[in-house]
């Protein structure tokens, strides 16, 4: 007589080869001086991380509307809640501050979809966001037409200062330092020089000193009535400056690109713009890409060097809240807020250009 | 080199101040734009600084705003500059601010050598010191071999160095970059005493967890005569300011508040008069509306009101009127008769 086969399931590997706990074993207790450096890395954070968050959220305060309002030993986020606005909008005038929360809805419109691969018009609003989006926001924000009073630009402050200045700088400096790298390549010697010693130039000096000459030099020299104001000034500082830097890592992915490349394209017919926009240029922008993005988040955290020209950023607001009298033992409070802000721009940009290098990895990446 | 740079520096405010003098009246361009520039510090507490709703307030802020009053008749049109202290006086040279109102020492240098003249003087500062009150110390003479928390700053230093080395005495100095970082050190001990100027020192110890617990004591070792100041070459504007601060020191040693303004148009007192208008041509010789010292008494008050509001007993600061009292009252606050 045959038995019949019945199928039996395989069992399960065993609980030490599988799940969390080799997991655990694997790769925290795998060896005497790992075991040894896991326990102290835990016994740390156990010690670390508590306080932190009770400081921050178990203990901290967030009802009330003054200083009062912080008995507890925890932080005060009342003095965040009070000065917000005052950080994001600085000076403001309080009825328009729609102008600045609708520029930074339509910031958000153009610039979140790039993130997500497959969004409807995603180039187009890749493309308005350096093109329209500057002009639609310069208007919006300065006013004086279509029947928006004018707020003057000694009126911007806190976060809105912040993404202005560094908004325009990066938009502006990528241009620039991609005609400026090409010229110190050029062939003709003008050209060439003229880039090098600009580049030179500005790289050589530092950011901050470049705010001080357009800040205190320059307004000697102008003719009168000449006063143009000093948030344009800044921003004129800043695109000069990032420029010359922007020149010098887009010149190291053009030096990557092998001469073929070019002589390739001259084959085919293509004069020296086209091979330039068309074959150079792509690939040496894609080599980069790491280097841009780390010029731009150096960019964006060097804009509260503007408070030594007297334009409060949000680093700036938050330092002359923090002296209020009214407000006592904020300073810890104040910082975190204005870290916490930057960080999540950082990061997003930092996020931003990995996803790009991934989307445009062709296969030469090691 | 140093000498090249000066004699650079010196070419360059000469220039400032011929380009400013060919310019027209100050007060024309203020009238004119319908708004006093006015530069302060980036965040002064008492003196200038932002509040809640990120309007300017202080002892500076509203120097400027009665000014605005005077002038324009309204003390709201005023547009607030924030200055660091190296751009400040280039900012004036420059033409960008009609007034520098921003804690500004008066001193024989800058009044000489700068193309800018002083107006008055709207706060007298000096330098002093802070102890903690367990230490029972009650004057600066006692401090021999005291550790001293200082903020980074040469002046603070030299006095300091100048006092303790006339008076025979030795001190151990802890340096700190920032006010923040000044306070917290003489929070937690690491020194005996804190020095800086006096209206600093009741900023910061507002900013201790128990201010009762410090006190400043009555020594003063530096003159810091704080006030307004013009650029030089226009005598009508400089006069303007000069009497607008005038106006409200006479103010109070009249009696005339903010408050009792309207009914003291009717004053019997030729002073009162002379100061609000009713009789007069104080106004008309400023090249100024008849009402000029009336608008700035009725908004921003008289000069022991203005101290009140921003850095007196009453306020965190907690400032004493001190040296800042009226001449009648033991201080220096003195203005020449309106007559």
């Amino acid at each position: 007589m045959m038995g019949k086969y019945v199928e039996k399931e395989a069992l399960p590997p065993p609980v030490s080869t599988s799940g969390p706990i080799a997991w655990v074993r694997d790769n925290l207790f795998n060896s005497p001086l790992s075991t040894i450096l896991s326990l102290l890395t835990i016994y740390l954070l156990w010690n670390i991380i508590p306080p932190i968050f009770s400081w921050a959220f178990f203990d901290a305060n967030f009802a009330g509307d003054n200083v009062d309002a912080c008995t507890g030993t925890g932080a005060c986020w009342v003095f965040i809640k009070v000065r917000l606005n005052f950080f994001i909008y600085g000076f403001y005038a309080e009825a328009e501050r729609w102008r600045v929360d609708l520029s930074f809805l339509l910031l958000a419109i153009a610039v979140v979809p790039q993130f997500f691969d497959k969004f409807p018009y995603k180039m187009w609003l890749g493309v308005a966001s350096v093109t329209l989006l500057p002009l639609i926001v310069g208007t919006l924000l300065i006013g004086g037409v279509l029947g928006l009073p004018p707020v003057e630009t000694h009126q911007w402050g806190g976060l809105m200062l912040t993404l202005v200045l560094s908004y325009v700088g990066i938009v502006a400096a990528l241009p620039f330092g991609v005609i400026l790298a090409l010229g110190r390549r050029s062939e003709m010697p003008t050209v060439r020089m003229v880039c090098v010693a600009f580049i030179e130039l500005w790289r050589g000096v530092p950011l901050i000193s470049v705010l001080f000459m357009a800040s205190v030099m320059l307004p000697l020299f102008l003719p009168d009535g000449w006063d143009f104001q000093k948030l344009l000034r800044a921003l004129i500082g800043i695109t000069m400056f990032q420029s010359a830097y922007m020149a010098e890592v887009i010149r190291g992915g053009l030096q990557a690109i092998p001469k073929g490349q070019v002589e390739a394209a001259a084959a085919l017919g293509l004069g020296y713009w086209r091979s330039m926009g068309l074959i150079v240029l792509p690939q040496a922008l894609k080599l980069v890409i790491p280097g841009i993005v780390n010029t731009f988040i150096a960019l964006f955290k060097d804009t509260t060097l503007v408070l030594i020209i007297g334009l409060l950023d949000i680093l700036a607001t938050v330092q002359s809240s923090i002296v209020d009298p009214a407000w006592r033992g904020v300073a810890a409070e104040g910082y975190v807020f204005a870290a916490f802000c930057f960080w999540v721009f950082c990061f997003g940009m930092s996020k931003y250009s990995q996803a790009l290098e991934r989307k445009l990895h062709t296969g030469h990446k090691r | 080199m140093k000498k090249r740079m000066s004699v650079l520096t010196g070419a360059l405010v000469a220039t400032a101040v011929s380009a400013t003098a060919a310019m027209a009246g100050t007060l024309d361009d203020v009238k004119a734009r319908g708004e006093l520039l006015c530069g302060v510090s980036t965040g002064l507490p008492g003196f200038s600084l932002p509040d809640d709703k990120g309007n300017w307030t202080g002892l500076d802020v509203d120097t400027c705003r009665a000014i605005a009053a005077a002038v324009l008749g309204d003390a709201k049109k005023v547009k607030f500059t924030p200055l660091t202290a190296k751009e400040r006086f280039t900012a004036l040279q420059s033409g960008e601010i009609d007034v520098l109102s921003r804690n500004t020492t008066w001193t024989h240098t800058r009044d000489t050598s700068l193309g800018v003249n002083f107006t008055g003087v709207n706060y007298y500062d000096g330098q002093g010191f802070m102890v903690q009150k367990a230490l029972g110390v009650k004057s600066a003479l006692e401090l021999d071999g005291a550790s001293v928390c200082i903020q980074a700053g040469t002046t603070t230093e030299l006095n300091l160095a100048d006092y303790f080395k006339l008076n025979g005495m030795k001190f151990s100095p802890v340096v700190y970059d920032t006010s923040d970082q000044t306070v917290s050190g003489f929070a937690s001990g690491r020194c005996d005493i804190l020095t800086s100027d006096q209206s600093q020192l009741y900023a910061l110890r507002s900013k201790l967890d128990d201010p009762s617990k410090a006190e400043v004591l009555p020594e003063v070792i530096s003159k810091e005569p704080l006030g307004p100041l013009v650029r030089q070459g226009d005598d009508a504007w400089f006069n303007i300011v000069k009497w607008t601060l005038f106006a409200q020191i006479n103010a109070e040693e009249l009696g005339v508040t903010s408050a009792n303004v309207d009914t003291m148009l009717k004053s019997e007192n030729p002073n009162v008069q002379r100061l609000l208008g009713t009789s007069g041509d104080a106004g008309a010789k400023l090249g100024l509306g008849a009402n000029w010292a009336y608008e700035a008494i009725k908004q921003v008050g008289n000069y022991g009101e203005m101290f009140d509001r921003n850095v007196g007993p009453k306020t965190p600061l907690q400032i004493s009127r001190g040296l800042n009292a009226l001449w009648t009252k033991g201080g220096l606050q003195y203005a020449p008769p309106l007559r």
